[in-house]
């Protein structure tokens, strides 16, 4: 499914900004991104698995806080890095 | 013929100053990291090429990065400091940002520690490509307790830094805390002990606390093993093997105090330190006293301090210097540098006599850190 992603984390991606990944719920497809796009994961969610507090994640527009969140395809997730402070 | 590279980490990225071993040019490279965080960057004395860079960028999760050509070309960890899961049900920590790297002996030329906030210490055996916490510290049964909780913390977060190791024993470890004091191991990290008496924590009610401090730099010598600490409360020396801090800040001139963030060690005589007193009267400004910029040293090991301050701005400079913000090259004489939160980089050639801006207009520096590079 289609994965959109915020500037920041482009490095990641060869400056792509939409990227595929793959998962049944927001925790496998965060898994599936890092294997595609190595050490992305720990930037947006931390190692106590808890989405960093200046992250976002929406699912077909709908913000969600769980990883478990169930996914099917043709999902769209949406990654927000907030870019707050000078 | 290896030149001296000093890397510069400020809150928007990192550079590095160049120069021959005479010190008479200089140029400037980077950013590398545009707009992340540095917190530190450390050129490996060891081989001169080995560079890593505790990074983190805005509200992403934090990182290090390693460079093997001294810093010029840079590739993330694969495995960043991190803490273990907690088990379920329980709230474990998450490192916000590393924020001190520091090469591990000469007998393991792989091996780095690096420091978090909040207090976590993190070791790698691959040059930094892996990290994996030091349980002995970061699951001691007391960690919380010595550490504090968030009322005991400093705005930007409590940090572990100053991992220092005794030259004459690699496995005993020192690291300095803020908040929680000086702890040390002498079985490579597996159980520690604080080591703070005599030192003062006059924010808490207890004269001679066992821990609990704020330790703002704490050094090795790495010759004689003496331990040197500016903390919160004052200039400290733990001669080799004693166990009680003798507050060598005393000798500074009251007008001028012994309040501050770094301290230098000179490579080889272990008498000779020096630091940057700021004012930390009423609200704690944290700018150089009066606005009259000056490093003070020592060359009787805190007996007697001689003002040190020719060249610098001689009124209403009212920058910071930083924990990691200042340090010494090895050269001889030693050549001595700290960057500002105002983005300047001064330095001396001759020991501190005179001083000299190397550059102007960077970020809030956050780290200076100097070494000979391949």
């Amino acid at each position: 499914m289609k994965v959109i992603l915020p500037t920041p984390l482009a490095e990641y991606t060869g400056r792509r900004r939409e990227v595929e990944a793959q998962g049944a719920t927001l925790a496998e497809l965060l898994a599936d991104l890092d294997r595609r796009h190595p050490g992305i994961r720990f930037r947006v969610v931390d190692e106590q698995d808890a989405i960093r507090p200046h992250i976002k994640i929406f699912v077909n527009r709908a913000q969600e806080s769980s990883l478990e969140r169930p996914l099917a395809a043709g999902d769209e997730v949406l990654v927000v890095a907030a870019l707050s402070g000078g | 013929m290896a030149r001296l590279r000093i890397l510069v980490g400020t809150r928007k990225g990192l550079f590095a100053l160049d120069a021959d071993r005479a010190r008479r040019k200089w140029s400037m490279s980077g950013p590398h990291f545009l707009g992340q965080v540095v917190n530190h960057a450390v050129l490996d004395p060891r081989d001169g090429r080995t560079a890593l860079a505790a990074v983190r960028a805005g509200h992403l999760g934090p990182t290090v990065y390693r460079s093997e050509d001294g810093g010029r070309r840079w590739k993330e960890s694969e495995k960043p400091p991190a803490f273990d899961k907690a088990t379920s049900g329980e709230k474990g920590p998450s490192v916000s940002h590393v924020f001190w790297l520091t090469p591990g002996p000469a007998s393991e030329p792989r091996r780095w520690y690096a420091g978090t906030s909040p207090q976590g210490l993190f070791v790698s055996d691959d040059a930094g490509r892996t990290w994996r916490g030091v349980s002995g510290f970061n699951s001691h049964p007391q960690r919380l307790a010595w550490i504090g909780g968030s009322q005991d913390a400093p705005p930007d977060g409590a940090t572990l830094h100053s991992i220092q190791l005794d030259p004459a024993n690699p496995r005993h470890l020192y690291i300095g805390m803020s908040s929680g004091g000086v702890f040390e191991s002498f079985d490579d990290g597996a159980t520690w002990s604080a080591l703070n008496r005599g030192c003062a924590a006059d924010f808490l009610p207890d004269p001679d606390p066992e821990y609990g401090h704020d330790v703002h730099c704490l050094r090795v010598h790495p010759v004689s093993g003496d331990v040197y600490q500016q903390n919160h409360c004052g200039i400290y020396r733990l001669d080799r093997g004693a166990s009680r801090w003798d507050r060598i800040g005393r000798a500074m001139p009251k007008r001028i105090g012994d309040i501050g963030f770094p301290l230098v060690l000179h490579p080889r005589d272990p008498k000779t330190l020096w630091v940057f007193p700021m004012d930390g009267g009423t609200v704690w400004p944290r700018v150089p006293i009066d606005g009259k910029p000056a490093v003070y040293g020592s060359r009787d090991a805190g007996k007697s301090w001689r003002r040190l301050d020719a060249g610098l701005p001689p009124a209403q400079a009212w920058f910071t210097v930083k924990r990691q913000a200042m340090c010494g090259d090895g050269l001889d004489p030693v050549g001595l540098y700290f960057g500002t939160t105002g983005g300047e980089v001064w330095a001396s050639f001759d020991e501190g006599e005179r001083w000299h801006c190397l550059c102007l207009h960077l970020p809030h520096v956050y780290s200076v850190e100097a070494a000979l590079a391949d």
